[in-house]
C-alpha cells in the first residue's frame, strides 16, 4: 500500500498537523518508502498467534473507589490545574469560540 | 408485533430503533483518576492532573466502576466477559484533553443480555416484548464546553472529564417511540434498583444516542441517522417520532438517508445535523498501551451477583403471585426501586403491627399505599422522599383501620392530620377522640332517634325503596359524627328495620 | 585535591559519607563543568545549580547530624527533559512545551531526589525520544564529547539520550536518567563509551515522565560503571500504584548481589544478531566480549532469534502508532504552544499549534502513527505487528531455555558524524537494529563500554536477561567492564 499526495493530506488533518503543498509533496516519497518497509511483516506467517497484549505478564491492578486518595491523582487542584493554561478565565480553559 | 406505522404518501413505513444509553456509573471516584464525582462543583475544581491529560499522566482504573458495571449486566442476563480491555477512541475537541476517550471495542466488559418491556395496550404495545441489548462497555466521560460566556472563546470545564460511563448498546429491536420510551424507563428502573447508576437524566446521569431508520414492510434496515445525547424519554420518544417522519419525508420526495450525527432541539421538537462532528470518523481504535487487559476471577463475578437486589421484575412477579397483589398495583409499586422500599417497610411494619402475616396485610397496605397516600402525598405536594410520614408511622394508622378503633374516612382525615403536623397516627386520634363507637346500646339509640325522626322513609322502605339503607346508615354515622363503627350500625340497622 | 568530576558514583557516595569532602563541593565542581561545556556540548536544556547545590546542602547537614544517607546521597545528576520536575521547565527536547513548568514531580526523579541525588540541570534529548543522534531537539543538538583523531566533526552522541550520554561522558555529571524505547539508554551509552541498562519493562514507574510508546517506554540509569548502575536503579525502581503497568515486585540489592564470576551461566549468542556486512569493528569487539564471558567461567552457546530481522519493522509501526494518540494531548488548551492565526477556530488552532510545536520527525512519526491506525489499515499493519511482536517475545523465551543471557552488540557501528544519517529516516532507524528486540520483548537489557573502533571511538556490548533479571544482566556486565578494562575518555577540547 502506499500513499499519494490526497492521502498524506487526510491523515495530516486526521492528526491535526497544518501542512503546506510542499510538504505534503516531500513527504510521500518519505513515507512511502517507510511503509514499503515496514511492510515486509506481511511476510510473517502468524496463524494461530495472538497480538501482544502485555510485554511481561502482569495483570491489571484496579485502586479503590476513594476520593483524593494520593493526592498526585486527586482534584480539588483548580491552580495547579490551570497553572499552564495559554488562557484561564475564571477557572476555565479558554479556547477559540466553537459552533455546534 | 408493534402496529406502529407511518402512513406516508406513497404507503405505510415501519420504524426501526436502537438506543445507545451513556449512564453514568455510580462512584465516588473518577474512572481513571481519584478525582470526585459529585455534580454541580467549581468548574475545574474536580480535576486531577491525570483528568487535564498532563504529560506523563497514567489511568488506573476504579474498581467500583467495574463492579458496577457487571452488576449492571447480571441484572440484564448478560454475558460477563472476565477478559475485557480499553481502547483509545481517537478524535481532538476540547472537551477531551487526552485526544482520545479511553472506552471498550473490540471486547467489552459485557456482552450479550436483554431485557423484557410491559405490555402496555394504550401505547400500542399488545404484549411484553425482549428488547435484546447488544454490550456494555465502560469509558471516559469527556468535559463540558461553555459557548455563552465570552464574546470569541468557548470556556472548558473539565469537572465531568474521566468520570464513569456505562454504554448500554442496544439490539435494533423497538418498532415505536412508545416502544423505545418504555425501554428507557424500564432500563433506568433497573440500573436504580442495581445501584450502578442514578438516573438523574435531567443532570445528565442518564442521555441516549437514538439510532433510527425506517422501511417499508418486510424490506431490507434502511440507512440509519444517530440523534445524540437526548435527555429523557419523553425527548426520546419525540426526537423519534421527528425523525422517521422527516426520512420518510425526504424517501418519498425521491431523496435519499445520509448516515449522519442529529442533534434534538427540545424547544422545536425537531433534530438537525451536527456538521461539527461530521470529520471525525475516523477513530483508530486501538488497545491502550497505558493499561493491561483487565481480567475478573469467578469470585469478583459471584461477589457482585451476590449482591444484587431483587430485581424489578422479580419483585412484580412476587407481589402478585405470593403477596396476591392486583397486576396493576405490583407494576405501580415495583416501577421505582424507592416506591418497593417503601412499600415493603411498610408491609413489614403493618404486619408486625397487627401481628399477622404479610400476606393477610398485603392488600390492604397496598391499596392505601397507591391510592389514599399517592393521593394524599400528591395533594400536599410531596413524594416518598420528602414524605413526613415513614412507613413505621403509616403502619400505625393502619393497625387502627385493621383492628376497628377507626373507620376508613376518619382514616383520611387522620392521615391529613398526620401529613400536615408529622404527629403519630394514635396521638391524633387519642387526641382529638376519633375512636370508633363500638357500642351496640349508643348505637341504637341514636338508631332509634334516626327512625323516629323520619318515619315517611321508615314506611318507604318497608314498602320496597331498599335503596335508602344507604340513608339511613349516612344518618346515623352522621349523628355519631363518623366514629360509629359501620359494620355494628350495618347489622342494628338491619335488625330495627326488620 | 582529588578531581571530583572524575570520580564515579559509587566514589563519590563513599567520599561524602566518609566525610573525605562534602556534598556541596561536588555540587560545585559538576556546577562548574556543566557552565563550561554548556556552549561547547549544548547537553542540556536548562540548567539549576541552585538545586544541585540545595540537595547536596542538605546531605551535608544530614550527615552532620547523624542521619542516614540516602543510596544517592550527595552525587549531583543530570535528569533526561523527558522527566517531569516541578516547577523546573519540562519540554521533552519539543517546542511545543517550551516554558511548561509541570505542577509534579515523577515518580522517579521524586525517588532519587529521596535518595540524597540533587539535579545539574534537564538534559537534552530527541525531541519526545524520537531519534538516534539527538538531531531532532527544538533545542539544537548535542555535540559528542568524542571526535575522530585530527578531526574536529561533531559526533552524535546518540539517541534519544543524547544529552545524558554526552553529559557523563564529559564528566559533567557522574550518572543521569535516560529513557528507553527502543535503545534510547543503550545506544547513547555504546557511542559515548559508558554505561546504561534498561531494565524489565514495569521495573520503573512511568508516571510523571513524557509518554513516546506507552508498551516500549522504561526509564534507566545511565552512569560511567556497572556498579554505579546498578546503585541508580535501585533508587529508581519499585512498584508505583499510579502506574497501571508497574511491577509490584520487591527492588532487589542489584549493586549489593554484583559478581562477575559467571561460572555456571551459560551465554546465547544469537546467529541471526550476524549481519551481513557487520563492521569489522563491531565483529571483533563482540568476538572479544565472547571470550571475556567465558574467561569469567560462562559457557557460551549458539541461540537462534528466528524473527530478529522483523523487529525493527514492527517497531516503526508499533512505536509511532502508540506515539500518534500519545501526543494527541499537546493542542494548545491546557499547556504548552498555542498558535491561534487570525479568524482560525478551534480545529484550526490544533493544526496550527502542532505544526508549529513538533519538529520534523515527530510529525513523520505522527502520520505513520496515524496512518497505520487508520480504517481499513489497522488489522493489515498494527494487529500483524502486535502479532510479530508476540514471535519476536516467544523468540527469546525460547532462547532463555538454553542460556542465562544473551551477548550481542548494542548498535551496528561507532558514533558517526552530525548530518551523516539525518537525510534519510530509514538508515537513522537501522541503528537500533540491535536495541529494539529487547524492548518489543520488554526484557532487562543494558549497554557497557568494550572496547574502541580503529578510529578511537566506543563501542560497547550488550547483554540481554530474562525478565526480572536485571542482576544477570549486570553481573554479565561486571565481567566484561573489569576484562575490557575500558579506560578511554574523550579529550576537553571545549
Ligand atoms: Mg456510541
Ligand atoms: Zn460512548
Amino acid at each position: 500500500m502506499s500513499v499519494d499526495t490526497a492521502t498524506v493530506a487526510k491523515i495530516a488533518s486526521l492528526a491535526r498537523i497544518k501542512v503546506s503543498e510542499a510538504e505534503v509533496q516531500a513527504m510521500v516519497p518519505e513515507l512511502n518508502g517507510i511503509l514499503a518497509w515496514v511492510e515486509q511483516l506481511g511476510e510473517v506467517n502468524v496463524a494461530g498467534v495472538e497480538p501482544m497484549t502485555a510485554v511481561i505478564p502482569n495483570t491489571l491492578r484496579l485502586r479503590a473507589d476513594v476520593v483524593n486518595a494520593d493526592p498526585l491523582t486527586g482534584g480539588d487542584i483548580r491552580d495547579a490545574v490551570l497553572a499552564n493554561a495559554p488562557v484561564a478565565e475564571h477557572g476555565f480553559f479558554g479556547v477559540p469560540k466553537v459552533i455546534e | 408485533m408493534s402496529n406502529y406505522r407511518i402512513q406516508g404518501a406513497t404507503g405505510e413505513w415501519e420504524v426501526v430503533i436502537g438506543l445507545e444509553v451513556h449512564a453514568q456509573v455510580t462512584s465516588n471516584a473518577k474512572l481513571f483518576s481519584g478525582s470526585a464525582t459529585a455534580f454541580g462543583a467549581e468548574p475545574n475544581s474536580q480535576v486531577s492532573l491525570v483528568d487535564a491529560a498532563m504529560p506523563g499522566m497514567l489511568p488506573v482504573p476504579n474498581m467500583e466502576c467495574i463492579r458496577q458495571a457487571v452488576r449492571t449486566g447480571i441484572a440484564i442476563n448478560a454475558q460477563i466477559n472476565k477478559w475485557s480491555r480499553f481502547d483509545r477512541k481517537n478524535y481532538f475537541y476540547a472537551d477531551l484533553p487526552q485526544g482520545y476517550q479511553i472506552s471498550q471495542l473490540y471486547h467489552p466488559l459485557v456482552g450479550e443480555g436483554s431485557l423484557t418491556i410491559e405490555a402496555d395496550e394504550k401505547a400500542g404495545i399488545p404484549e411484553p416484548k425482549t428488547i435484546g441489548i447488544e454490550r456494555i462497555h465502560v469509558e471516559q466521560d469527556a468535559g463540558k464546553l461553555m459557548h455563552d460566556q465570552h464574546p470569541t472563546m468557548s470556556y472548558v470545564d473539565l469537572n465531568r472529564s474521566g468520570v464513569a460511563l456505562m454504554e448500554i448498546v442496544s439490539r435494533p429491536d423497538m418498532a415505536s417511540p412508545a416502544e423505545a420510551g418504555a425501554y428507557l424507563s424500564k432500563l433506568r428502573t433497573i440500573l436504580r434498583y442495581v445501584g450502578s447508576c442514578d438516573g438523574n437524566m435531567d443532570q445528565g446521569s442518564m442521555r441516549a444516542d437514538v439510532n433510527v431508520s425506517v422501511r417499508r414492510a418486510g424490506e431490507a434496515l434502511g440507512t440509519r441517522t444517530e440523534t445524540k445525547n437526548v435527555n429523557s424519554v419523553r425527548f426520546v420518544m419525540a426526537a423519534i417520532e421527528h425523525e422517521a417522519n422527516r426520512q420518510v419525508d425526504v424517501l418519498e420526495a425521491g431523496g435519499t438517508i445520509v448516515q449522519e450525527t442529529r442533534l434534538f432541539d427540545p424547544d422545536t421538537g425537531s433534530t438537525r445535523s451536527m456538521r461539527s462532528k461530521e470529520d471525525a470518523h475516523d477513530y483508530r481504535y486501538f488497545p491502550d498501551p497505558d493499561l493491561l487487559p483487565l481480567e475478573l476471577t469467578d469470585a469478583f463475578v459471584e461477589e457482585c451477583r451476590a449482591s444484587l437486589p431483587e430485581l424489578p421484575d422479580a419483585k412484580r412477579a412476587r407481589y402478585v403471585d405470593g403477596l396476591g397483589l392486583s397486576a396493576y398495583n405490583a407494576a405501580v409499586l415495583t416501577a421505582e426501586v424507592e416506591t418497593a422500599r417503601w412499600f415493603e417497610a411498610l408491609l413489614s411494619a403493618t404486619a408486625a403491627a397487627q401481628s399477622k402475616g404479610e400476606a393477610d396485610v398485603a392488600k390492604q397496605a397496598s391499596n392505601w399505599l397507591t391510592s389514599e397516600f399517592f393521593g394524599a402525598l400528591n395533594k400536599a405536594g410531596k413524594d416518598l422522599a420528602s414524605s413526613p410520614i415513614s412507613p413505621e408511622g403509616a403502619a400505625e394508622l393502619l393497625a387502627l383501620v385493621g383492628n376497628g378503633t377507626i373507620s376508613g374516612s376518619i382514616a383520611k382525615a387522620v392521615l391529613e392530620k398526620m401529613l400536615e403536623t408529622g404527629e403519630g397516627a394514635n396521638a391524633i386520634v387519642e387526641r382529638e377522640g376519633l375512636k370508633q363507637n363500638s357500642d351496640t346500646g349508643a348505637i341504637e339509640a341514636v338508631i332509634a332517634d334516626v327512625l323516629a325522626k323520619n318515619t315517611d322513609k321508615v314506611e318507604q322502605y318497608k314498602g320496597g325503596k331498599e335503596a335508602l339503607f344507604g340513608f339511613f346508615v349516612g344518618q346515623t354515622m352522621k349523628a355519631m359524627q363518623g366514629k360509629a363503627n359501620p359494620g355494628i350500625v350495618n347489622e342494628l340497622l338491619k335488625k330495627a328495620l326488620a | 585535591m582529588t578531581n571530583l568530576t572524575e570520580l564515579t558514583l559509587a566514589e563519590i557516595r563513599g567520599g561524602v559519607a566518609a566525610g573525605t569532602f562534602k556534598a556541596v563541593e561536588v555540587a560545585e565542581s559538576f556546577n562548574a563543568a556543566v557552565a563550561d561545556a554548556q556552549a561547547a556540548l549544548n547537553a542540556f536544556i536548562v540548567t539549576t545549580p541552585e538545586a544541585a547545590l540545595a540537595a547536596a546542602a542538605k546531605v551535608d547537614a544530614d550527615r552532620a547530624a547523624g542521619k542516614p544517607l540516602g543510596k544517592m546521597a550527595g552525587v549531583p545528576i543530570g535528569m533526561k527533559d523527558l522527566f517531569a520536575t516541578k516547577g523546573v521547565q519540562t519540554t521533552a527536547a519539543s517546542k511545543i512545551l517550551a516554558g511548561f513548568k509541570p505542577e509534579y514531580e515523577s515518580t522517579v526523579s521524586q525517588k532519587l531526589w529521596d535518595a540524597g541525588a540533587g539535579m545539574l540541570g534537564k538534559l537534552n534529548l530527541d525531541q519526545f525520544a524520537m531519534g538516534s543522534s539527538n538531531e531532532t531537539s527544538a533545542f539544537g543538538n548535542v555535540i559528542s564529547p568524542w571526535r575522530r583523531p585530527g578531526d574536529t566533526a561533531p559526533l552524535a552522541p546518540g539517541g534519544s539520550s543524547g544529552g545524558s550520554s554526552a553529559a557523563i561522558a564529559a564528566r559533567l555529571c557522574p550518572a543521569a536518567t535516560g529513557t528507553d524505547t527502543g535503545g534510547s539508554i543503550r545506544q547513547p551509552a555504546a557511542f559515548t563509551g559508558i554505561s546504561g541498562i534498561k531494565p524489565t519493562y514495569g521495573r520503573c514507574s512511568r508516571w510523571g515522565v513524557v509518554a513516546f510508546a506507552s508498551s516500549l517506554d522504561q526509564a534507566g540509569p545511565m552512569a560511567r560503571t556497572v556498579t554505579d548502575c546498578a546503585i541508580m536503579l535501585e533508587a529508581m525502581a519499585g512498584f508505583d500504584p499510579k502506574d497501571a503497568t508497574s511491577l509490584d515486585m520487591p527492588v532487589p540489592d542489584w549493586s549489593a548481589a554484583l559478581s562477575a564470576d559467571l561460572r555456571g551461566k551459560k551465554v546465547g549468542i544469537p546467529r541471526e544478531y550476524r549481519l551481513d556486512g557487520l563492521s569489522a569493528d563491531v565483529a571483533k569487539s563482540w568476538d572479544d566480549g565472547i571470550a571475556w564471558l567465558k574467561d569469567a567461567g560462562a559457557e557460551v552457546v549458539d541461540v537462534s532469534l528466528p524473527h530478529s530481522k522483523y523487529a525493527l519493522p514492527t517497531y516503526y509501526i508499533i512505536a509511532p502508532a502508540e506515539a500518534s494518540s500519545n501526543l494527541a494531548r499537546y493542542d494548545g488548551v491546557r499547556y504548552g504552544l498555542r498558535d491561534l492565526p487570525d479568524g482560525a477556530n478551534l480545529q484550526d488552532m490544533y493544526a496550527a499549534t502542532r505544526a508549529a510545536g513538533f519538529g520534523p520527525e515527530v510529525k513523520r512519526r505522527i502520520l505513520i502513527g496515524t496512518y497505520v491506525l487508520s480504517a481499513g489499515f489497522y488489522d493489515a499493519y498494527y494487529t500483524q505487528a502486535q502479532k510479530v511482536r508476540t514471535l519476536i517475545a516467544r523468540d527469546f523465551e525460547e532462547a532463555f531455555k538454553q542460556c542465562d543471557v544473551i551477548l550481542a552488540p548494542t548498535a551496528p557501528s561507532a558514533a558517526f558524524a552530525l548530518g551523516e544519517k539525518s537525510a534519510d529516516p530509514l538508515e537513522m532507524y537501522l541503528n537500533d537494529v540491535f536495541s529494539v528486540p529487547a524492548s518489543l520483548a520488554g526484557l532487562p537489557a543494558m549497554s557497557v563500554p568494550a572496547g574502541v573502533d580503529a578510529q578511537g571511538l566506543p563501542l560497547g556490548l550488550q547483554i540481554i536477561g530474562r525478565p526480572f533479571d536485571e542482576q544477570g544482566v549486570l553481573n554479565a556486565g561486571l565481567a566484561i567492564e573489569q576484562r575490557a578494562a575500558f579506560s578511554a575518555k574523550p579529550e576537553k577540547w571545549w
